[in-house]
């Protein structure tokens, strides 16, 4: 991969759901090594925004290109794409069916087609990576949304992404749980991970955020360092919201 | 009157009315002849073992038989209902509401008589044969709305997920939708089991020899044979043992699920 070509760039990305344009007009990108955060009201289409980046919504029209590649040519191998793409969801969608190990072995057998050996030893390898070594024989349901949310990043990391997507990660969780997914974010976004999240941690968004993106009824309102987007806003919208967050 | 005085002198009636029936019911019934016509053990004797090794086989058989041909046949019919694709979802939901709204019975003599006389199809494996498909062809439509809204059952999410992962559309469900949908529809599948375990007295229809009579067929013969109900008492518990504990499975399962919750 040449140095120059961002992992995500998104240019005049439009989205609608039947008569509701979520999203009017995206002109964004990532740059390598960058950690952004992408923060707005429900219903701003910020997960939307999220979701074209690995294609789990198809755009309406624009494009969407990951490491240079348009997502929304139709000759595009999506799944090849995806695969270097990691994603972590709200409700951590961990399959409940598997073990930990089996969760995170699945796709890197029939995806990437790794030996079972090399499979296991890159997820005890994550695992230790999230803290979550010693729960590798359980089923989904006796951890904790923590703990499942780390065993969700594990995922993801164990197919060695080179970017991390990241869907509101701690919303469900409850508050005393936060602290230990966010920590392993920090770690992640530490090691130079390429990442874009969604998320109502402003704290998050401060200290480990490159750049603050907000949006509002389907466009980037503002985009910039975090101090400057949240200390010293521009625009009326984003002082209303952040405002109204800060009152809580 | 107190309500709670009430309510014992409500259930008081009750019981007392289910005493009175039982006892007309006792003294009016002509208990030796009763005993005669269906309770005769030396009868009964006389149909073992055939009525385990040949009877209770065969229903077993067409049973298996049919539940397997018709599992797969649904699941094809399950996933044509979901496809994008608009004539596989028109094929399989007409295939399936025509099935369902004919009687079984209709099916089994379309297969077995109708197909071999108007159309010089014959489908081989005689009984077993035209039984497996005829039976299979009627399950497989009530299986394939019960698998597909298994299917549905499972969270979006988890298709999101495994796609995410960069598995394909087929990789995905495969195996990460489907087995936790077989997960989700082990009960009702174990119920049609049932259903279709009882349905195999129907093949009568087709003619049956010695070697290939299921209980029922077998019950019928023998209580012709006999001038005597005790065989339909001996077929009825042997459908029993072999429902009963499915039923009883059932329960269990849809009791931890329940928990689970």
């Amino acid at each position: 991969m040449e140095k120059n070509i961002p992992p995500i760039q998104i240019l005049e990305l439009h989205k609608s759901f039947g008569d509701l344009e979520v999203l009017r007009g995206i002109d964004f990108q990532v740059n390598a090594g960058e950690v952004v955060c992408v923060i707005g009201p429900s219903g701003s289409g910020k997960s939307t925004l999220l979701r074209c980046v690995n294609l789990l919504e198809i755009p309406t029209s624009g494009k969407v290109l990951v490491e240079g590649i348009d997502l929304t040519d139709p000759e595009t191998d999506v799944d090849a794409v995806r695969a270097r793409i990691g994603m972590v969801f709200q409700q951590f969608n961990l399959f409940p069916h598997l073990t930990v190990l089996r969760n995170l072995t699945i796709a890197q057998r029939q995806v990437l087609n790794r030996s079972e050996e090399e499979a296991d030893e890159t997820a005890r390898r994550v695992l230790e990576r999230v803290g979550m070594l010693d729960k590798i024989d359980e089923y989904p349901i006796n951890l904790s949304g923590g703990q499942m949310q780390r065993v969700a990043i594990a995922r993801s990391l164990s197919m060695d992404p080179d970017m991390m997507l990241f869907d509101e990660p701690t919303s469900a969780l409850d508050p005393e749980l936060v602290g230990e997914v966010l920590d392993v974010m920090r770690k992640l976004a530490e090691e130079g991970m390429t990442m874009m999240v969604v998320t109502h941690e402003m704290g998050f968004a401060r200290q480990v955020g490159d750049r603050v993106v907000f949006m509002d009824e389907g466009v980037v309102v503002e985009d910039g360092p975090p101090d400057d987007v949240l200390l010293n806003p521009q625009h009326e919208r984003t002082k209303k919201f952040l405002e109204a967050v800060l009152q809580q | 009157m107190k309500k709670s005085t009430k309510a014992k002198v409500r259930r008081g009636i009750l019981y007392g009315t289910l005493i009175l029936i039982l006892a007309a019911v006792v003294l009016v019934a002509d208990w030796p002849t009763i005993q005669k016509a269906f309770f005769n053990p030396e009868i009964a004797a006389e149909m073992f073992p055939e009525v385990i090794t040949v009877a209770a086989k065969n229903t077993i058989i067409y049973t298996a038989l049919a539940f397997t041909f018709g599992l797969i046949l649904a699941l094809i019919l399950a996933l044509m209902k979901r496809s994008d694709i608009k004539p596989y979802k028109w094929i399989a939901t007409t295939y399936i509401e025509l099935f369902r709204g004919l009687p079984a019975l209709v099916t089994i003599i379309l297969v077995g008589f109708g197909l071999p006389i108007a159309m010089g199809v014959r489908i081989p494996g005689g009984t077993l044969g035209k039984g497996t498909v005829g039976l299979g062809i009627v399950v497989a439509a009530y299986m394939a709305e019960t698998i597909r809204a298994g299917i549905e059952a499972v969270p979006r999410g988890q298709m999101e997920a495994a796609r995410s992962l960069g598995m394909s559309k087929g990789a995905a469900t495969r195996s990460i939708v489907l087995p936790q949908a077989f997960r989700i529809i082990i009960p009702p599948l174990t119920n049609e089991l049932v259903i279709l375990i009882k349905d195999t007295s129907l093949l009568f229809v087709l003619g049956t020899t010695i070697a290939t009579k299921e209980l029922t067929k077998f019950g019928r013969d023998f209580m012709n044979d006999t001038f005597n109900g005790t065989p339909l008492i001996v077929i009825a518990l042997m459908y029993l043992i072999i429902t009963l504990p499915m039923t009883r499975f059932v329960a269990q399962l849809e009791k931890r699920a329940a928990r689970a919750r």
